[in-house]
């Protein structure tokens, strides 16, 4: 069932389009990774999404709905926003943090309760934080908290999750991890997850469908062993790589053949 | 919260109850001469009326409830007004350099206010509604020149404010040359800030609205978390982010502005409390940080009042003490922490 439809999406910044025409749709259960160089519009399009960036047309139809005649409070209920992590400026705990997840569901002048802290518990279970709970979020590794901001949106219970390059600045394993855990998160809930990736290979090992990006165009949408091949990565990255097959998985790495590997 | 350490729970009742001893000393200070055990029978025999009763003349009872008690309540309530208000617009601009002072909020309410006295002797609550005005429009100069991009950076927020502050205290030089000669007095003095030429009026005039806005900044302690992760994720999160920021804008605005219109402009306490709050109790949790900061506020500005009309013959500006005490108080901050003030 389709979750997500975006539809002929241009935005432009300064009369300059950063984004020109993209279609795609995402289903229940259905991760999906926009892979694509810097500046080929990924960040501009998990925005737009998310409604925090206006698009000059086109539409967002999350839930049947356009993004723009949601609510605010209304659409964090439908949408889970993993930001790029970054330096937080205070030192709240973990559990302060993931807790923050809940406020679409509360009043302006409500506090969070008893329900909401055990859904902010179960949400830090889930990406398996526990230890951590009462730990500053300053104070813990950039996985750790790519982690704690994975909770955080688990806790405001969406149908949809962006994440906006979730393997930035981690080391190898916690890559990994955390697309592991995504990729969990998304079959046993049936969440729709939008992810934008650096790596093709992590595309080829943990995404249903991949949008390749370039010029903030989607150049192809499909299965990514479909869509990430020599011609289509050589044409955007300008690279030339050798497709491999291991177990059955089609991966790529840089070709040998043309000394893009040297040593 | 769900799992608070009992050492946090121990400094949290020690701040929640600390306000009514500092309440009861500052009852026994002043310059006529009144024996503490005679205060504070007078002060009872009176809330315990009829059941407790004590003999006493309606001078010593004037002492009590016409001069103490209304600038021991204006004092806390000023302590309030400016703590919390620190402290939210700390968290709202992710800034630890930031209160109403710094802001060019106090300059600006500072003008309003005197314009009022000055030359709208006959309109009441002139000085009020101008403070607030003026007020609002400096906090609105200096966020409109810091922000660019839709940030506001700390340097570029301070340095706004410094200008806003320059630019409205010109206006203030200009206002006081054209005062009567019989005003002015009255405004250089109220200017220093001082808590001195208050009664029961200035507690009744600004007593509401400090009142209503902390009530409004309690109840959004919490959202002021969310607010604090800046603007997208808090958008992301779910709040209206311009809806919200706005009412605890105006909250602090308004009840800043109404100290100020009654009591003159006293700086520092806005840095000082909610870092020295965030310092003990260890945490940058507003639910605990704004009614600490309550808390702590009243209580220190007590004691400066109490300093300021006690430790010379004469009445010190309570503004001087706050600066005496808050001005080094941030430059260790600043020099231990290494510019990392938030730990």
């Amino acid at each position: 069932m389709e979750v997500v439809r975006i539809n002929d999406l241009f935005f432009s910044y300064n009369g300059d389009f950063t984004i020109e025409g993209v279609t795609i749709s995402v289903g229940k259960g259905e991760v999906v990774s926009l892979l694509g160089p810097n500046g080929s519009g990924k960040t501009t399009l998990i925005k737009c999404i998310n409604a925090l960036l206006v698009p000059k047309h086109g539409k967002v139809i999350v839930a049947g709905r356009d993004v723009m005649n949601y609510s605010r409070t209304d659409l964090a209920k439908m949408i889970g926003y993993v930001p790029q992590s970054h330096e937080p400026s205070f030192p709240f705990t973990v559990s302060d943090v993931v807790l923050m997840g809940r406020v679409a569901h509360l009043d302006i002048f409500q506090q969070p309760s008893r329900s909401d802290y055990a859904k902010a518990d179960a949400a830090i279970k889930t990406v398996g934080l526990e230890r951590l709970r009462d730990k500053p979020y300053t104070q813990i590794s950039g996985g750790e908290r790519q982690l704690a901001l994975i909770a955080r949106a688990l806790a405001q219970e969406p149908l949809v999750l962006i994440l906006d390059e979730p393997t930035a600045h981690l080391d190898f394993k916690n890559q990994i991890q955390t697309l592991q855990i995504i990729r969990k998160l998304s079959r046993d809930r049936d969440i729709a997850v939008i992810l934008s990736l650096h790596d093709p290979n992590h595309a080829l090992l943990f995404t249903d469908k991949t949008a390749l990006m370039n010029g903030g165009r989607v150049v192809a949408f499909d299965e990514p062993g479909k869509v990430i091949n020599r011609d289509n990565i050589a044409r955007i990255y300008g690279i030339d790589v050798d497709v491999v097959s291991h177990r059955g998985h089609a991966l790529i790495m840089p070709s040998i053949a043309s000394n893009a590997c040297l040593r | 919260m769900a799992s608070t350490p009992v050492w946090r729970r121990g400094r949290f009742l020690f701040l929640l109850l600390l306000p009514i001893p500092a309440f009861f000393l500052s009852l026994l200070i002043g310059a006529y001469p009144l024996p503490p055990d005679v205060a504070l029978n007078i002060f009872f025999s009176k809330l315990l009326y009829p059941i407790f009763q004590y003999p006493s003349t309606p001078v010593q009872e004037s002492v009590i409830f016409d001069l103490r008690l209304p600038r021991i309540l204006l004092a806390m309530l000023g302590g309030i007004a400016l703590s919390v208000s620190g402290a939210s617009l700390q968290s709202l601009f992710k800034n630890p350099l930031v209160d109403s002072y710094i802001l060019g909020v106090s300059a600006g309410a500072g003008l309003g206010a005197s314009i009022g006295i000055a030359f709208l002797p006959d309109v009441p609550g002139s000085p009020q509604i101008l403070s607030f005005a003026f007020g609002f429009l400096a906090f609105l100069i200096s966020y409109y020149v810091a922000k660019s991009k839709g940030e506001t950076p700390v340097v570029s927020l301070v340095l706004a404010g410094v200008i806003v502050t320059a630019l409205f205290s010109a206006g203030l030089s200009i206002i006081k040359f054209f005062t009567d000669v019989n005003r002015m007095a009255g405004v250089v003095y109220w200017l220093m800030g001082s808590l001195a030429i208050t009664g029961w009026s200035a507690v009744l005039s600004s007593a509401p609205f400090i009142i209503v806005s902390f009530v409004l900044i309690y109840l959004m302690r919490w959202r002021l978390n969310v607010l604090s992760m800046g603007d997208e994720e808090a958008k992301s999160l779910g709040v209206n982010v311009q809806r919200d920021r706005l009412i605890i804008l105006i909250a602090t605005t308004l009840m800043v502005s109404a100290f100020i219109s009654v009591a003159g402009v006293i700086g520092w306490v806005g840095l000082v409390i909610p870092h020295t709050i965030r310092m003990f109790i260890g945490t940058p949790d507003n639910r605990l940080i704004v009614p600490m900061s309550a808390c702590l506020g009243s209580v220190f500005l007590l004691l400066a009042d109490d300093i300021a009309r006690s430790v010379t013959s004469f009445e010190l500006p309570v503004g001087v003490i706050t600066t005496l005490i808050g001005a080094p108080f941030f430059l260790y901050l600043l020099k231990r922490r290494g510019g990392n003030v938030w730990k």
